[in-house]
């Protein structure tokens, strides 16, 4: 199992490789240091996003809200910011995670405690939220000269060359590979999706495990919506509008099993790279802009099937000695 | 907003009354719906503001403003069916697709509701008449000028537009590019697209500061566009080098005026677009011609003469900058 999901990362490797390659043939100037490191930071929203999204898949589930959440999130946070221009940042990020980690454990209640499909819960809150923005703005937009200076530059202020929002990926990325392979909540999330009926009798409460999952992609994505709208320096109803998908296809390019079970924070990691790489490259290379969208398709075909290749292995029957030994 | 003293609305009503006096007797009210891109959009938001304003200048009038919660021409097909079901007297619609909405608007259109189309039009077939916020050419050649007017010596620009396929942002572009010519040593390098997303937008602009390092304007005719263009050449440490135009709303627009990323930028304005639509659509619901060379009434507007494709221009777009952003951010 290690050594599948090690190689699907390598061939990831080998993939942004390849497409670096080929954009710097056309663009010498994208493979700069200082170029990667800003593409690193535009892709840290998708990156905190992307693990928060594992994590829920993992579990057999999926959060389609999390754009919406990080729009409802960053809008409740800038009104804030409007009333409350002193405030310091620190109380800022706390208010952003907790309302968007009350907003993840609303869509795990109902999953947990009411058994709904996620799909159906997600894409029901989903519109709850946009709407709720709406009902708290009437339609109205959050902009530049309305946000207080110390809200706008905290993502942008730099530490060691890299902007704060690049080190809350980087935090992300060893604090959730720590948990997922470290901990028992971390496994938990492995087998309430690998096997949920065998994970409830090795003690494992699946619903609550799942509860778990939506609380900490809702904390991911309240976090992630402070730092958007912030960076953006603008908050309205359609921010990150369709970015839930895009979450979606970095996980799966990632080598996360839509089935649950199977994914790990460096695949999230690599999946989102890649994305936010071809985003990145594709406006300096001058290529039409419908062929965003169809490199982007292409590559999560591609990784699907690879997943459906990585599956067929599954299943192994481990006791057979044991049962002709009896 | 000089336009909207009180004698010019006194003049309105007196004009309306004198007009439509004889409906003005009328039980029912008449329900004119303004059907807009997507609910939430600070432009539609005014533009509504202005319906209203005819609506109380014409009396007997009820707005109902809608339209879908996302761009798209799925979602204003429902929102018209569910119009026709309600039986209004009149639509006034902003199109997502000039050919999508057609057989929906038809439908409308044989049920004996007046349709108009408004600042992004649909196809001939599908309304009586379309209201243009300003004429194409008009607007291309501002958006030009807009960026001309502050490098004396000329130099490279950008358009960032909104999605590739978008109706009107790719009638100015092709009517800005027409214009070039006129402008010694303006040129334009590349034309890139945002769809209205902070995101791809910024990232687009942050590619053309890329591609083109002696850019001297990017011109955005989209409000996010605008927005994203300017927080990215902030970013960059490039206000003064690069300056952000386009169109774009003063309330979204003050914090760029301020830091000087946006020199100056232009808009019609959608309180105005608003009003007038009401008033048209109101006109020829009360049996207004819409023939080509029709000249329909739309109160202190004046009044517009349709062409031979039934489009009318409403007015010329308004130029913003730090002298009168202050006066207009509360406005729209």
């Amino acid at each position: 199992m290690k050594r599948i999901l090690a190689s699907r990362e390598l061939l990831l490797l080998v993939a942004i490789g390849l497409v670096l390659g080929i954009i710097s043939s056309r663009f010498p100037a994208f493979i700069t240091l200082s170029n990667l490191a800003a593409v690193f930071n535009d892709t840290s929203p998708l990156i905190l996003l992307a693990i928060g999204q594992m994590i829920v898949i993992l579990t057999k589930c999926i959060d389609l809200s999390v754009a919406a959440n990080l729009a409802l999130t960053g809008m409740v946070v800038s009104l804030i910011n409007i009333s409350a221009p002193g405030l310091p940042i620190i109380v800022t990020l706390v208010v952003a995670t907790g309302f968007g980690a009350c907003l993840g454990m609303f869509n795990g209640i109902l999953v947990w405690k009411l058994d709904i499909p996620p799909i159906v819960v997600t894409l029901g809150t989903m519109t709850i939220f946009r709407g709720t923005i709406f009902l708290l703005t009437e339609g109205k937009w959050v902009n530049s000269h309305e946000m207080s200076d110390t809200f706008k530059a905290f993502p942008r202020t730099e530490l060691l060359g890299l902007p704060a929002l690049s080190w809350f990926a980087i935090a992300a990325v060893i604090l959730f590979t720590i948990v997922m392979t470290r901990t028992t909540l971390g496994r938990a999330f492995y087998a309430a999706g690998g096997n949920p009926h065998a994970a409830i009798y090795a003690g494992i409460n699946v619903g609550r495990t799942q509860f778990w999952a939506f609380t900490i992609s809702g904390a991911l994505a309240g976090l992630t919506g402070y730092l958007w709208v912030s960076r953006f320096a603008v908050a309205y109803v359609d921010v990150a509008g369709g970015f839930e998908l895009t979450v979606v296809a970095a996980c799966v390019i990632g080598g996360v099993s839509i089935m649950g079970g199977i994914g790990s924070v460096p695949g999230a990691l690599l999946g989102a790279l890649f994305l936010g790489i071809i985003a990145n490259a594709l406006p300096v290379v001058n290529i039409s802009p419908f062929w965003q969208m169809a490199i982007s398709g292409g590559a999560i075909i591609i990784a699907v099937v690879l997943n459906a290749q990585a599956n067929l292995t599954k299943g192994r029957i481990i006791l057979k000695r044991a049962e002709h030994a009896t | 907003m000089k336009r909207r003293t009180f004698t010019s609305i006194v003049a309105g009503m007196s004009l309306a009354a004198g007009m439509f006096g004889t409906t003005a007797m009328a039980q029912d009210n008449m329900r004119i719906a303004l059907v807009v891109k997507a609910l939430g959009i600070g432009f539609f938001e005014a533009a509504a503001e202005g319906a209203e304003e005819a609506a109380g200048e014409l009396g007997n009038v009820e707005i109902i403003y809608t339209g879908p919660t996302d761009t798209t021409a799925e979602g204003q097909i429902e929102v018209i069916n569910s119009l026709i079901a309600q039986g209004v007297d009149a639509i006034a619609i902003s199109a997502n697709d000039p050919d999508a909405l057609v057989p929906a608007l038809k439908r409308a259109m044989d049920r004996g509701i007046t349709v108009i189309s408004w600042d992004s039009g649909v196809a001939e077939a599908g309304r009586q008449m379309h209201l243009n916020p300003s004429s194409t050419p008009l607007i291309g050649n501002t958006i030009i000028k807009l960026a001309a007017d502050h490098m004396p010596d000329g130099g490279e620009v950008a358009i960032l537009s909104a999605s590739a396929t978008a109706t009107n942002q790719n009638a100015w572009i092709e009517a800005a590019k027409e214009v070039l010519p006129n402008y010694d040593g303006v040129d334009l390098v590349a034309t890139v697209y945002g769809d209205d997303l902070s995101d791809k937008s910024y990232r687009e602009a942050q590619g053309l500061m890329a591609s083109y390092p002696n850019l001297k304007a990017i011109i955005a005719p989209t409000t996010v566009g605008i927005l994203a263009s300017c927080q990215a050449v902030t970013d960059a440490g490039k206000i003064g080098e690069i300056n952000v135009t386009g169109l774009g709303l003063p309330s979204e627009m003050a914090g760029c005026v301020d830091s000087g990323a946006t020199k100056s930028f232009a808009i019609w304005n959608p309180i105005d677009l608003g009003y007038s639509a009401t008033m048209l659509a109101h006109a020829i619901a009360n049996g207004a011609e819409t023939g080509a060379g029709a000249e329909i009434p739309m109160g202190r507007m004046g009044s517009v003469t349709l062409d031979d494709t039934g489009s009318a221009a409403m007015a010329d777009p308004f130029t913003y900058d730090s002298s009168n952003i202050e006066q207009f951010k509360s406005i729209f």
